[in-house]
């Protein structure tokens, strides 16, 4: 589904500022793989996410998806086939548009990408009431307002389906709960979790959380140094505790797991 | 006073089609197109030129085209050669004023004298009455606001709206801001170039310095008509362009009849007004925070 063959990526090389962010990265997803993504701070993880989708290109080696390479295509072009969801709730939508045009836009782009000037129909209009009364947000009956009277976590949930309305072959989640309170956290991972589900999408999700980083999805990747220094699944997996994974980051990069977030996250 | 209302409204329809190209690039697209000056008086060359050698209609198309290659030559600036966006107006803007004399035939100005234009045409399909240039001025601009407001609402549409709107997000959802800029920059231009073509066969000339100051005038007249009839729907803010544009055309009717303000001065009252319009946000912040300083202070003697 997703390959990742040896890539690296360094930031502003020969200056003062010169940073390897990603050091010979490899990664093979199966179709309908749900990986969580855990790390040490500055280990690589957005950045990884920036290179699959094409924020920019990589220094070497090969990005594959579906079986096409995608190395060097534009990164708008990726996005046809990559939904993607940041930790701000406010980057995935357009604020003076309406939850309705948002929707359209988002639709139009994904099912009819060839015609510019598509329109949607009336029935498009009830298959988004449809989808969004899923929500549970009250969102359908607010269709003809602006995105920015919205809540981030409504905003966060309305990102959510615009990025999964027509099923994409990736789905790459950035911390897409941290940034929300607890409650609506949990409903926008409620949501997450079944949406994947009935999509079988591919999906990668970088959290902050050992715990979900250890229950979501069927396998966890550990990064540290621009690596990934850990990859577990299947029964390995289900019989695994966060103290046991904590020490299996210790193996893989020789020291201590330093994210004061998850550190903090571990204490509750 | 009939003939001043019907004066205003030609005018104020016709040059609605600048304020509506400024929704387009200053509204939506968040770019100040500093090609609309000489833009517009591209379009009165074009269109008169065109109209001088027997084509007033095929002027009006002529001229729109040559509108959205200016508009190209601005976006291909700022979106692949990485030119900020004011600068490469401007540059456009220079560049076009050794053209529009080109287009002229190295002269400051062209005239019509007997040749048709696209209103004299009209005025023989008798249609109107004594109202036929205000009919035809009028139909042109609500047919180009009605496509205006229509395209806003298909998928290329919404991708130019998204664009101005959110960068971030339109980086992450498959379009590509480099093509919707450019396409939105081609059809503000070429809305810019229509308003040209039209006022250029309605004077009967073009002339080389009929632009100056056309983009802040446009800028008043959307503002205006935004300040009547607000910002909430698409249809609601074309309308409230044409609404702005006739608003001003009459305010400057009525201040030529009566002199309240000479006339020379209008340019600068303009100018005023628009810098008053567009700072406001900021003016009512530093307002509000002035005001909070003095109540507290205030509050501050009486406590001690």
């Amino acid at each position: 589904m997703l390959k990742l063959d040896h890539i690296k990526k360094t930031f502003n090389p020969g200056t003062v500022n010169e940073k390897a962010a990603i050091r010979d990265l490899s990664l093979h997803l199966e179709p309908g793989d749900f990986a969580t993504v855990i790390g040490s701070n500055g280990a690589g993880k957005s950045t990884m996410f920036a290179a699959i989708a094409g924020s920019f290109i990589t220094d070497s080696g090969s990005i594959t998806l579906n079986g096409k390479d995608i190395t060097f295509a534009p990164e708008y072009q990726r996005s046809r086939v990559i939904g993607r969801l940041f930790q701000d709730p406010l980057k995935g939508t357009a604020p003076h548009m309406t939850i309705e045009e948002n929707l359209s836009l988002a639709y139009l782009r994904a099912s009819r990408g060839s015609i510019p000037f598509s329109r949607i129909s009336k029935k498009d209009k009830e298959f988004f009431r449809e989808q969004l009364s899923m929500l549970d947000m009250g969102l359908e009956d607010r269709m003809k307002q602006p995105v920015g009277l919205l809540s981030g976590g409504q905003r966060q949930a309305l990102t959510l389906l615009m990025a999964t309305m027509v099923p994409p072959l990736l789905l790459l989640l950035d911390e897409h709960t941290a940034a929300l309170d607890p409650a609506t956290a949990e409903k926008v991972l409620e949501l997450t979790k079944k949406i994947v589900a009935k999509n079988h999408t591919t999906c990668l999700m970088v959290t902050h959380n050992m715990q979900q980083a250890l229950t979501m999805g069927n396998r966890t990747l550990m990064m540290d140094d621009g690596r990934i220094v850990f990859d577990v699944k299947g029964e390995e997996r289900s019989r695994m505790t966060v103290p046991d994974l904590l020490e299996k980051f210790r193996i893989g990069a020789g020291k201590e797991l330093d994210n004061d977030r998850i550190l903090l996250a571990a204490e509750d | 006073m009939l003939y001043v209302v019907q004066t205003a409204l030609e005018l104020g329809f016709m040059y609605a089609l600048v304020a509506m190209a400024l929704f387009l690039s200053y509204r939506i697209l968040d770019i100040a197109d500093m090609t609309t000056d000489s833009g517009f008086v591209l379009g009165a060359a074009v269109s008169v030129t065109c109209a001088a050698a027997g084509h007033p209609v095929l002027a009006v198309f002529a001229a729109m085209a040559a509108g959205a290659c200016a508009g190209y030559v601005t976006a291909f600036l700022q979106t692949r050669m990485g030119v900020p966006s004011i600068l490469a107006g401007i540059i456009t803007n220079t560049g076009l004023y050794t053209v529009n004399l080109m287009v002229m035939g190295w002269s400051s100005n062209v005239s019509l004298l007997k040749q048709d234009t696209m209103f004299t045409l009209f005025r023989d399909l008798g249609i109107g009455g004594g109202f036929y240039k205000m009919i035809l001025a009028g139909g042109i601009t609500m047919f180009a606001g009605a496509a205006l407001v229509w395209f806003l609402g298909t998928r290329l549409g919404l991708s130019i709206r998204a664009t101005g709107d959110n960068r971030d997000m339109v980086r992450a959802s498959s379009v590509n801001p480099v093509f919707t800029i450019t396409v939105g920059l081609c059809i503000s231009n070429a809305l810019t170039a229509l308003s040209g073509a039209v006022v250029g066969q309605y004077q009967k000339s073009a002339d080389i310095n009929s632009g100056a100051g056309i983009v802040v005038i446009g800028l008043a007249c959307l503002i205006i008509g935004e300040t009547v009839l607000g910002r909430r729907s698409m249809g609601r803010n074309v309308a409230a362009a044409v609404t702005g544009s006739i608003l001003y055309r009459f305010l400057y009717a009525m201040i030529l009849k009566t002199s309240i303000v000479p006339i020379e001065c209008l340019k600068l009252v303009t100018a005023v007004v628009v810098a008053l319009a567009i700072a406001s946000p900021s003016l009512r912040e530093w307002a509000g925070l002035q005001k909070k300083k003095a109540e507290a202070k205030k509050r501050r003697g009486q406590s001690c």
